[in-house]
């Protein structure tokens, strides 16, 4: 099967199994019909424990999946009248950011998302989805278009990061993320996120200041891909896995950590299983959040998101007093 | 041998390899070695020049305390959240024992220094980043700390000043860490939005996380000359783009040349500087029109 991954190959093996038998008692004369029964029943049971109880390893892989659906899949599926708005006017266009304007059940809204590409060509041309500064440029062009026109925003956030190129030091990377932070704190309309993939570091976070966090549930949220965490903690990029186990990054950490306000189910082995049905999961969840901040002033909104980012973080008080005095 | 620091030195008949304990023989703490330029001076007069070196102008990185004692006026820093301290909210192994380590180490509490205190009687609140604690790196009390620091100065309606000093995200508070980027930046948003000063100074090393926050939304951006600035790490670049970078890549000079920052300022001129910067700022000035 194709985009096997491997935790999930003993599913597949026992699928193909199945099917080999069903094939056979179609020529052959015995009636195997109780054993694949018997088979259908153990394969349910696998599925559920294997798709329930996905390490971090196994979602950091879902999430990867060449096939998993990307901004522009979800936008077809849950927008009408969508125009794809390009430029950052003033260096260039980021084709791994994507971002214009449509409808939602109606509603008028800006949409903008990190882009993938499906095949090698278009990841060379989009980058692979790591945006550089004219993207985040963009990205911030079309949100304060939005606030223009009083129109909620919604991000899809799906990148491994912010492009670690010469080009992109250059043209101001950390200032360009670094503007987005601090503009979108004051935008005056309703912002959701919707981490739909790998949400990795600067780059994922430059459209992240959202009233609303929403993930899907095999998606990744963290400050550094396992790999860069690996290489800096243990100076081993091969302890990714562990890195994944402990950096807590999957749906229900950042749920648990209170970073993320809702998890959006999946279709059973991923999105990429059953792309219809995971966008009507997510137009669901889109249109209760969207009710929600809806109903909010502008005052309120930019305050909303002010408590949300303040309240983010853990820390205690000594009883005692040091002071650098 | 005390006469041996006297006579010049003689012309060597064999090479000689230095060992370790010799490569170190000059007495801890009275004087230092340049890094840049080899030369060795005494620590008292370096410390005097605000750790500059006399010779090559090299940028000794100072701590928190040093920094607070060469920018602001005498006796004028008091300190706020001095104590606040960090939590291990991911359960990371030796994380907390690390942050102990540290703390004996330093004398504070965590990787920034915040407080009020007066540039030439002009009020402001600071908060100084200290690459001796953690590397500087951001968790969620340097955040949260940083994002109080501007509360006040919202509240006190004075500047805020920042000096960073830092090697990024804190890794071992994982995503809490990159919230923290946001969470000073929205106060930022909100204390500009109010009309408040805002100054960024970014010190050796400026990286990660905190180069692409609040480091670069000072409506002034400045640094000390040779200061480390950028997100990407170097090596990553390279591996990435696999060709080598120019030598003075991701440096305060480089990010000047490309449009990145207002100023590069020498230390020695840094105080003087900034509290004329602050003067400009002060309402109305101290313009009066003149009589006929």
């Amino acid at each position: 099967m194709a985009g096997e991954l491997e935790f999930e190959r003993p599913v597949t093996e026992l699928k193909k199994k199945i099917a080999e038998l069903k094939e056979f008692t179609k020529t052959a004369d015995v009636d195997l019909s109780s054993e694949i029964e018997k088979l259908e029943a153990r394969l349910e049971k696998l599925e559920t424990d294997i798709y329930e109880n996905m390490k971090p390893w196994d979602r950091v892989q879902i999430a990867r999946h060449p096939a998993r659906p990307t901004t522009l899949d979800y936008i077809s599926y849950l927008f009408e009248d969508f125009f794809e708005c390009h430029g950052d006017r003033a260096f260039g266009d980021d084709e791994a950011i994507v971002g214009g304007i449509a409808k939602f059940k109606g509603l008028p809204v800006t949409v903008i998302g990190h882009q993938r590409g499906k095949d090698t060509k278009e990841n060379i041309r989009r980058n692979f989805g790591m945006p550089h500064p004219e993207g985040y440029r963009k990205a911030l062009r079309l949100m304060k278009q939005a606030d223009k026109f009083r129109r909620p925003i919604i991000c899809f956030i799906d990148t491994k990061g912010a492009y670690p190129g010469k080009a992109a030091e250059e043209r101001g990377q950390s200032e360009a993320i670094a503007k987005n932070l601090f503009e979108m704190a004051s935008l005056k309309v309703p912002v959701i996120c919707i981490v739909i993939g790998e949400g990795g570091s600067g780059g994922a976070l430059a459209l992240g200041v959202g009233n609303h966090i929403h993930m899907l549930e095999n998606s990744t949220y963290s400050v550094i891909s396992p790999e860069g965490a690996a290489a800096i903690l243990w100076k081993d990029a091969s302890q990714a896995k562990k890195a994944a186990e402990s950096m807590r990054i999957t749906a229900p950490d950042l749920k648990e950590l209170g970073v993320v306000d809702q998890i959006i189910d999946e279709v059973k082995g991923g999105a990429h299983k059953d792309v219809k049905t995971q966008a009507a999961e997510i137009e669901s969840v889109l249109y209760n959040s969207l009710r929600d901040l809806m109903s909010l002033s502008e005052e309120q909104l930019v305050d909303h998101r002010y408590n949300k980012f303040k309240s983010i973080g853990e820390y205690s008080f000594l009883k005692e007093f040091i002071g650098v005095k | 041998m005390l006469k041996d620091i006297f006579t010049k030195t003689k012309k060597k008949k064999y090479a000689t390899i230095p060992s370790e304990t010799a490569k170190q023989d000059v007495p801890e703490g009275i004087m230092t070695k340049c890094p840049n330029c080899k030369k060795i001076m005494y620590t008292k007069e370096l410390v005097k020049n605000l750790k500059v070196c006399f010779n090559c102008h090299y940028h000794h990185s100072m701590n928190s305390k040093e920094r607070l004692a060469s920018f602001l006026d005498s006796n004028s820093f008091e300190e706020i959240n001095a104590n606040m301290i960090s939590e291990n909210p991911l359960n990371f192994p030796d994380y907390i024992e690390k942050l102990e380590k540290d703390r004996e180490k330093t004398k504070i509490n965590e990787a920034v220094v915040t407080g009020t205190g007066t540039v030439n009687d002009q009020k402001i609140v600071v908060a100084v980043m200290d690459s001796t604690f953690r590397m500087g790196s951001m968790g969620s009390v340097v955040g949260e700390k940083i994002t109080r620091a501007i509360e006040k100065a919202d509240e006190l309606a004075v500047p805020f000043i920042i000096f960073t000093a830092s090697g990024g995200a804190r890794m071992q508070e994982g995503v809490l860490s990159l919230m923290q980027m946001a969470k000073t930046s929205v106060a930022l948003k909100r204390f500009s939005d109010n009309g408040g000063l805002i100054i960024s100074i970014m010190t050796h090393p400026t990286t990660g996380g905190v180069s692409a926050s609040f480091a670069s939304l000072g409506d002034y951006n400045l640094a000390e000359p040779g200061a480390l600035i950028g997100f990407a790490g170097r090596r990553i670049i390279e591996q990435t783009i696999r060709e080598e970078l120019p030598e003075d890549f991701q440096t305060a000079e480089f990010l000047l040349k490309h449009g990145q920052l207002d100023a590069v300022i020498s230390r020695t001129e840094l105080k003087e500087k900034i509290s004329a910067i602050l003067s400009i700022h002060q309402p109305g000035g101290d313009f009066q029109w003149q009589e006929n």
